[in-house]
């Protein structure tokens, strides 16, 4: 109970008191220090999860178990060190003129508070909160991406906020029809959303409203996922918002989409009886590889060129929760894991080097290794262990879920390997010389924030090569949960 | 028609208005008759959630219904009022396709969305489950404007307006959701109009105008594919 009431409330209060504290030198740190203190919280919850088994608290109200309680610890710690790259990169921003002290207020204020959104989307035990709080996830960002006022970054939250929010509103219609299928079984009155009332009946909710449900609830949490061809507003909106933004959209939201999407995928499977929900999941999850990897090569833009990538690895996980079964769920876990700690890490890293450069485009980064090596090998690391080289987490992952595709869809196997190939090309002949070729980028007035990166791509070549017995035990048992 | 009591008739009536709302504010060019139309959309879902509440004895929809009524009718239309005062932008609307083809459009939709209500408006139990079918055109005519508009305040009007259509699901399928998610979601709508609100003056402070055309920048020659 107060463990879950400190991970929701230490956000909450360090947006209240950034909103007060406004851009003097101390909101940087609070920021930092709010995070910290997330993140020990949600370290104390899970271990008490570990401790207890799942447990409901506050009347109902939120649910933990082995599925969310690890998305929690990873926000949480994706949220702290984003929070300590963004100091200096903030910083750095503020001295190229590109921000005013009023915008860093809301930048710091609204980051907690998205913070807090994602939380509380995954803690909750209700279908309809979750909803509220994944819609709250967009409009906390939306003046994020729009942060710098250029023509570009508005556009890009303007689009962002109407493709998500008329996603959502999808999303919302499949909630009410959950509802109105809920409402027959467990009658009217707030129990009739609670997921794990839900899941203990979900053999008798009526399945032909709750396959339409599914429809909606995965266009509409599809879109916030980045599936295409719901994917539009997600280039853009990484590619304008700061850089710490788009990691945490990239890390974050997506993953917790993605959660929307599974609770209403284990609902679904009870109530059918059938392949429907894993089919589409699938499809939707093939796609978005296939066509991502092929719009990759195309990208000219540095953080584009890795939002795509971002699409990419989101279909390679829906693919591996549509094909189920625990070997799949468990590599699909083990790569929203490592898939959010490197792709924040590459981002981290491409702040950086963008700001050295002065320029996003990948034409006018170059030679990143001589002039600064600790960027330079934070992007090559963390691209190749993104692109799927062993001996980083990446590869364990993709590798299970490959052989599982092998093994239970063979068709599709060649789709995946043609992507990841195509991905491999289109990605490393893209990031290759801007980290060896000839240098042209310059110095920066504050030292990069380079520790996050390492921190991050440490543990994902940990998870590569032992995966430590309690987090395994974990995934297995979440993996078990989704079926 | 005697097997049809007079709430369930009064609920329909009101739920045709609702459907022929969203087929005026489809036709409207002049946005300041747009917002009032949305406005009066706002009006039919609040007695219409009112009277199921009344007919049904649960006091929580009256809640939702003073909700609506308050948000809808009042504050919703009063902010974008005051919006366009401010931005001094009263032009006519211009769609990308001309009326009478989006008119019908329209109509195929509802169709479609009969179609697609039928086989769970038969399930339900509630009086006013021939509605449902309505809630869902009326979602699809607000999806149809938003598709069909160029300018910034009609696509919102458009996003509100489909809002309204699914509460109207809400409330003809289920009587409404729990309370504790209804005022959860009409929070985000009204945050959601308030950031829009700054939104609308980003814009205009970069573009000197409201028109979508403007925000095109992010295209082919960047990879995007539209």
């Amino acid at each position: 109970m107060t463990e879950v009431l400190a991970v929701l409330c230490m956000p909450l209060a360090g947006a209240v008191l950034l909103a007060i504290v406004g851009a003097r030198s101390l909101g940087p740190l609070i920021n930092v220090g709010a995070s910290l203190a997330t993140w020990l919280a949600s370290i104390a919850l899970t271990i008490r999860v570990a401790g207890t088994g799942p447990m409901l608290v506050a009347d109902k109200l939120f649910f933990v178990d082995p599925f969310n309680v690890f998305l929690v610890a990873l926000t949480a710690f994706v949220g702290f060190t984003t929070s300590i790259f963004s100091r200096p990169y903030m910083q750095i921003e503020q001295r190229h003129g590109r921000l005013t002290a009023a915008r860093l207020r809301l930048y710091h204020s609204m980051y907690q508070l998205f913070n807090f959104t994602m939380l509380l989307a995954l803690l909750t035990n209700n279908m309809g909160i979750l909803w509220v709080a994944l819609e709250a996830a967009t409009l906390t960002t939306v003046l994020l991406v729009s942060l710098y006022r250029t023509p570009e970054s508005l556009e890009a939250a303007w689009k962002y906020f109407i493709l998500c929010g008329v996603g959502i509103a999808q999303a919302l219609f499949g909630t009410i029809l959950l509802y109105f299928a809920a409402e027959k079984v467990l009658g009217a009155g707030g129990d009739a959303l609670l997921w794990t009332e839900l899941n203990s009946v979900k053999g008798a909710l009526e399945p032909t409203v709750l396959s339409l449900a599914f429809v909606f609830l995965l266009v509409g949490y599809g879109t916030k996922v980045g599936l295409v061809p719901l994917h539009n507003w997600l280039p853009d909106a990484h590619a304008e918002g700061p850089t710490p933004v788009s990691a945490v959209l990239s890390g974050l939201l997506l993953n917790v989409a993605l959660y929307a999407v599974i609770r209403c995928k284990v609902l679904v499977d009870g109530s059918l009886q059938s392949l429907f929900a894993k089919e589409l999941l699938m499809g939707f999850g093939l796609l978005s590889v296939v066509a991502a990897a092929f719009l990759l090569s195309r990208q000219k833009d540095i953080k584009r060129l890795f939002a795509y990538s971002s699409i990419e690895h989101m279909g390679i996980i829906t693919f591996a929760f549509g094909m189920g079964g625990p070997i799949a769920n468990f590599a699909g876990l083990l790569h929203m894991t490592v898939h959010s700690l490197t792709k924040s890490a590459i981002f981290f890293a491409v702040g950086h080097a963008a700001q050295k450069a002065g320029t996003q485009m990948i034409d006018g980064i170059r030679g990143l290794i001589t002039v600064s090596p600790v960027i330079g090998w934070g992007l090559a690391l963390g691209s190749l262990a993104i692109l799927g080289m062993p001996p980083f987490g990446v590869f364990a992952s993709e590798f299970l879920i490959l052989t599982s595709a092998m093994r239970e869809q063979p068709w599709a196997t060649p789709l995946l390997l043609l992507a990841l190939g195509v991905a491999f090309a289109a990605v490393f002949s893209k990031v290759q010389p801007m980290v060896f070729g000839e240098a042209t980028v310059a110095r920066l007035p504050h030292r990069p924030a380079m520790t996050p990166v390492f921190v991050h791509m440490a543990i994902v070549l940990v998870l590569g090569l032992w995966i430590p017995p309690f987090l395994a035990d974990w995934y297995r048992q979440a993996a078990r949960l989704i079926g | 028609m005697s097997t049809v009591p007079l709430w369930a008739q009064l609920i329909n009536l009101l739920a045709a208005v609702l459907l022929l709302l969203a087929f005026a504010m489809l036709a409207q060019r002049r946005v300041l008759t747009l917002i009032d139309l949305f406005a009066a959309q706002g009006l039919a879902l609040a007695c219409s959630t009112a009277i199921v509440a009344y007919a049904t004895g649960q006091p929580h929809l009256f809640w939702s219904a003073g909700l609506t009524l308050v948000l809808k009718v009042g504050v919703l239309p009063w902010l974008l009022h005051r919006l366009i005062r401010q931005l001094d932008v009263r032009w006519d609307v211009e769609g990308l396709i001309n009326i009478p083809t989006t008119m019908l459009i329209g109509i195929v939709l509802v169709v479609f969305a009969f179609n697609l209500a039928y086989p769970i408006s038969q399930l339900a139990n509630t009086i006013t489950r021939a509605t449902l079918g309505i809630a869902m055109a009326s979602v699809m005519l607000s999806f149809l404007m938003m598709i069909t508009r160029r300018k910034a305040v009609p696509q919102v009007i458009g996003f509100l307006s489909m809002e309204n259509g699914l509460f109207f699901a809400a409330t003809s399928a289920t009587y409404g959701m729990p309370l504790v998610v209804e005022l959860g979601i009409a929070l985000d709508v009204l945050v959601g109009m308030l950031i829009l609100g700054v939104f609308f003056f980003q814009i205009r402070e970069q573009f000197d105008s409201l028109d979508l055309k403007h925000l095109e920048r992010l295209r082919e020659d960047d990879g995007t594919v539209q």
